[in-house]
Parts: C-alpha cells; structure tokens; sequence
C-alpha cells in the first residue's frame, strides 16, 4: 500500500476544502471499500478525508412524507430505522441483504453508492481494465463472465454494480444530494450513474471532488407493498448474480402502480421502466408479469457464461410479483 | 514538506488507553496483534470477507481488517480479550465452551465477540435478512436457528463448526435475556437506528 495522509473534517465545508481540487485525495467512509482497494493497490490515495465524524448521521422526515437520509448513516442503522422499515420495506430488506453485520455497522449509504465493482480483472491489478487503466482492454469480455452485465453494457466494459442498496432506491426515485466548493447540487439516482459507452472509468455524473451529504427518499405510498429478493451462490454473504426490487400496488386485481428495479444485471442498479409501462394496468396475473419481464429483457445481450442470467432475471420478476399480488389478495 | 504519513494517537482498548504512533497503513487488527500483543483477534482474510478479526467498536461489532488504526482513534474498542469479568466468563463465552461451539478454535474470537453484537442488535429489534416482515409493527423476530444463522454469517468457521456455533448463541441469548430481567434499569441494550452512534457508544458504555 502506498503511503497516506490522513486528516478527519469535522463539517461538511471543511470536508470539502480538505479534499480541494486534489485528484490524490479520496473521501473515506466505512472503509469497506476503499480500505480493501487500497490494499490490493487497485486505490493508490495520497491522502484519506475521514468524514464519518461529520454531522450526516442523522434520517429525517421531510415536509412532503419522504425521508432524508444523511451520507454517513450506517447501513445498519438505515436498515434499522422505524420510519424505513415502515415505509419502503424493501429498502431495510434491500440493505439487510447485503454483505455482513460486521460489514453493515461499518459501511455508510454514501460509500455504498460509491463502491466499486467486484469484477476480478478490476480487482487485479496485474490484470488489463478498461475501468481501472483506460485503453488497455476488458479481458472478461472472453474470460471470467458469469456475473458481469446483460444489460447496458458495451464492448469497452461489461461490469457490474454490486449494491443492493442502490437498487432498492433506484426503485423509489431517491435523490443523492452533494456538496462541492461552489456549493450544493443534486441528482436523481437514475442520472447519478454514467452510461458504460467507452468510458467506464467514469461512473458517476457527481462533480470531482464532490461530497455526497445524503439521499432523499420521496414519499411513495405504493412501497407500503414491496420486496426486495436477491439470489446469491450460497444463502448469505454473498454479493447478488441477480435481485428485484419490487413495489406494488394491486387492487380489484388490477395493477394500479408498479415499481421494479433490477441488480446485478448492469453497470447501475437497473430501473425497469419497460416492464413498468407493460404492467401499469393490467390484470395481476403471472402471464402478464412474464410478458413484462420479457419486455424488459429484450435488450438483453448476455455473454458466453452469463445467459442465465436472462432466464434467472424473468423467473424473479414473476416470483416476487406473484407473492407481492397474493398479499394484495388477503 | 511532504505530508505526515503517520500519527501519535491513542488507542481505548477494554477500557485501557494505548497510546502508539502508527504508519497511516496500519489496520487497527494488525495494531492490535502486532504493535500491542492483543493476539485474540485474528486474521483470516484480512479483506472483510471471514470475520476472524471481528471487535466490538463504540458496541457495534465491525471487522478489524478494514479498520485504519487511526480512524479508530477516540472509539471503545472490545476485543475478546476484555469480555471476561475477571475470571467470569461472558456468557457467550461460557456457552461456546459448554457446547463445543469451535473445533480448531481460530474463528472462535470473531464468531464470539460477533454473537455478542448479534444478541445485543436482536434485543434491540434489528430484524434480519430472513425476518419475514420487517415493519416495526410485526414485532422483533424470535432469534431462531435459521435467524441465528443469517445473523452471523458474516463469520466463516474452516472447521464447519456451525451446528454447535448456533446451538451456543441460542444458548447464550437465553442466558443474557435471563440476566436482563435480573438486572436493574439502565442496561438498555443498543438503540433502534434513528439514535445513531452516540447514543449506542453510551449504551455500551
Ligand atoms: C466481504 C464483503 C461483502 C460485501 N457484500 C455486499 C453485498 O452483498 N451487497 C452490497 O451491496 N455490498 C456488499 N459489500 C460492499 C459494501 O456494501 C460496501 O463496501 C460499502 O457499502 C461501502 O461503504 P463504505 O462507507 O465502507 O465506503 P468506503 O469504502 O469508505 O468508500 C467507498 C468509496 O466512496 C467514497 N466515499 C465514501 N463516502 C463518501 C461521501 N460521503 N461522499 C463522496 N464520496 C464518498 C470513497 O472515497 C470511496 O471511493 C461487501 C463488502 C465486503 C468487503
Ligand atoms: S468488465 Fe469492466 S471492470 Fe471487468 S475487466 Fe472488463 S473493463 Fe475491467
Ligand atoms: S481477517 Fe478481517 S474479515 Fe477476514
Ligand atoms: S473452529 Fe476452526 S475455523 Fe472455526
């Protein structure tokens, strides 16, 4: 590991003009991440701003019925929340899904959004990435694939995200709000990821040196019915080969409101805006949550290893909605 | 000037301070082990990924290895070499002994200072992955063999010690749950999530 200074910002101004205009320089959360990144010399910092002293540990009510959730609060204590499990279950369910207890009691919402892909080329620093060092290639487009992308993603690099987190709040419209020098910005989920394209070391649309200060859930009566459900390589700890987030509002037998939103499928959590439109209206039946899965993976391009993905992707929409349709029916 | 790569800092470690200067580099499991002879803790992966290292931190468990030393500065650090009162075991460790929860013993500090965080996050309420409904209305979940589990799956046993592992931490559960209607107010376990961390470090305090 190369060697690092270290300084703790006491507020978010100061957090930010510790960082300044220093590409050396990297925010440090939880450390889950960035620590182990660094380890492995895929990070190489010359200087880590500690900002889980600052005061954005705190999950409040807005005035419109939503919640504001500051950077620092821990995965834990997202999951934890009252007011979360209560309002979008699938959020605490999409959370509690993820890594360990240990893990979660370190990880703050603000590094989740931030962490980095598991894709083992990434992470292998002897290894060519597009992602990591642009222009030397992607070696998993023939290699090691059967849990990159089937979505969205292109010749240049063909990763996943891996938060579960993300997922549930791409499905709730969530709003991540950031600080920087010139002052306060935001973007909503589904603008925060850049597309793959031909740059896949650019992942987010945040400005540099951009604080994130927290995410803004908005209220979303149609999440009092929702599931997040993951599918993992062994029961737990275990990052997701493929999950749903699902919010659901049926009545008379009829979907009035539907969100979905899929992980582990593309280089974002992966708002299923084409599956939405083919089931706002119809009868809640298992054929037309099919169609609707169909729908949305017709732009799926899977690679050699990873085409199970597709069907495993089509039997999870079915699935999750099913159970979500029977509960509306008792 | 070049920048300070390293810090004299303080370390509050079972209740003892431990003041050392480290190399930023330095994970608080390897200043444990190696700068201050606090061995319990070990180190499996050393990436967060078997929960060898686990510690109790400001009364949350966390893993060690992907811990800075420095970031840990000014936070109570457990290790599983303060859990014991004098020669009385804590009651997690009692069990594990009594059950057999450990063959070769190397995970055995993790699984145990984590069972202590799993029964402490279950009284407060914290639901789990396999909890099936999570609302705060349902009510916490009874801490089954199957929550048991998925609560401490994030710490790996080689020897596949698991079958006694969730046998002690029920057991050990009991005896705490026991010990809680025994003992005066003011033992409240660690808060539900909106209290944050202060109120949690003053909780475990
Ligand atoms: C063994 C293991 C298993 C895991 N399993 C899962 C899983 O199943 N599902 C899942 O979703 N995740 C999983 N994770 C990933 C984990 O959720 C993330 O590592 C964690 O959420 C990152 O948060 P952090 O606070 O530790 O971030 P850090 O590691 O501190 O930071 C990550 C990145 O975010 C930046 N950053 C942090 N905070 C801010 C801020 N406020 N503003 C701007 N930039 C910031 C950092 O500079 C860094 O680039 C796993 C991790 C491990 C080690
Ligand atoms: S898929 Fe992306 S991250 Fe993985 S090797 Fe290719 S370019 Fe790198
Ligand atoms: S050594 Fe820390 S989790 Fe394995
Ligand atoms: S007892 Fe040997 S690794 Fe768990």
């Amino acid at each position: 590991m190369k060697e690092f200074a270290y300084q703790r910002a006491e507020d978010v101004s100061g957090a930010v003009a510790l960082l300044g205009a220093d590409p050396d320089a990297r925010f440090l959360g939880g450390g889950t991440n960035l620590v182990d990144l660094m380890k492995s010399g895929v990070e190489r910092p010359g200087r880590l701003v500690d900002v889980r002293q600052l005061p954005l540990g705190a999950i409040e009510s807005t005035p419109e019925g939503g919640l504001r959730i500051g950077a620092t609060v821990t995965n834990s204590d997202l999951a934890a929340h009252p007011e979360v499990r209560r309002r979008y279950p699938l959020l605490t369910q999409a959370v509690l899904a993820g890594a360990s207890g240990q893990l979660r009691n370190m990880a703050t919402v603000g590094g989740n959004l931030l962490q980095r892909t598991r894709c083992g080329y990434f992470a292998d620093v002897t290894k060519p990435c597009n992602k990591r060092e642009p222009g030397t290639g992607c070696p998993a487009l023939e290699g090691e694939h059967h849990n990159h992308a089937i979505l969205g993603a292109s010749e240049h690099c063909v990763a996943t995200h891996p938060s579960d987190m993300g997922v549930a709040l791409t499905a709730l419209d969530a709003v991540v709000t950031y600080e920087t020098a010139d002052g306060p910005g935001e973007l909503p989920l589904a603008d925060f990821y850049l597309p793959v394209g031909d740059t896949p070391h650019r992942e987010t649309a945040l400005p540099p040196g951009a604080l994130i200060t927290g995410v803004t859930v908005p209220p979303a009566p149609v999440a009092a019915r929702s599931r997040y459900r993951k599918v993992r390589e062994r029961a737990s700890y275990a990052f997701a080969i493929g999950s749903v987030a699902a919010a659901f509002d049926v009545s008379d037998g009829v979907v009035r409101e539907v969100r979905l939103a899929f992980g582990a499928v593309a280089s974002r959590p992966w708002r299923a805006r084409a599956a939405e439109r083919a089931l706002t209206g119809v009868p809640a039946e298992a054929e037309n949550f099919a169609a609707a899965a169909d729908a949305e993976l017709a732009a799926a391009r899977p690679l050699r290893d990873n085409a199970y993905k597709v069907t495993l992707m089509r039997n999870l929409v079915v699935a999750v909605l099913t159970e979500l349709a029977e509960e509306a029916a008792r | 000037m070049a920048p300070t790569t390293s810090s004299a800092i303080t370390l509050k470690i079972n209740g003892q301070n431990y003041p050392l200067t480290v190399d930023h580099r330095t994970t608080l499991l390897d200043a444990l082990r190696e700068r201050l002879d606090l061995t319990g803790s070990k180190k499996g992966c050393d990436h967060g990924q078997c929960g060898a290292c686990t510690v109790l931190i400001d009364g949350r468990r966390e893993v060690s290895c992907l811990n800075l030393a420095v970031a840990a500065e000014g936070r109570e650090i457990t290790t599983v070499e303060g859990l014991a009162r004098g020669d009385e075991l804590h009651p997690v460790q009692q069990a594990f002994l009594d059950l057999d929860g450990y063959q070769c013993g190397y995970c055995t500090p993790g699984q145990i200072c984590s069972a202590v965080a799993v029964i402490e996050e279950h009284a407060a309420g914290w639901p789990s992955a396999v909890t099936g409904d999570v609302r705060p209305e349902a009510g916490p979940p009874p801490l089954s063999a199957e929550e048991i589990r998925e609560r401490m799956s994030g710490n790996l046993c080689r020897c596949s010690a698991y079958v006694s592992i969730v046998q002690a931490v029920s057991r050990a559960a009991d005896t705490t749950a026991g010990q809680r209607r025994t003992e005066p107010a003011g033992t409240e376990p660690l808060g539900s999530g909106d209290t944050g961390r202060t109120a949690d470090a003053e909780a475990a305090a």
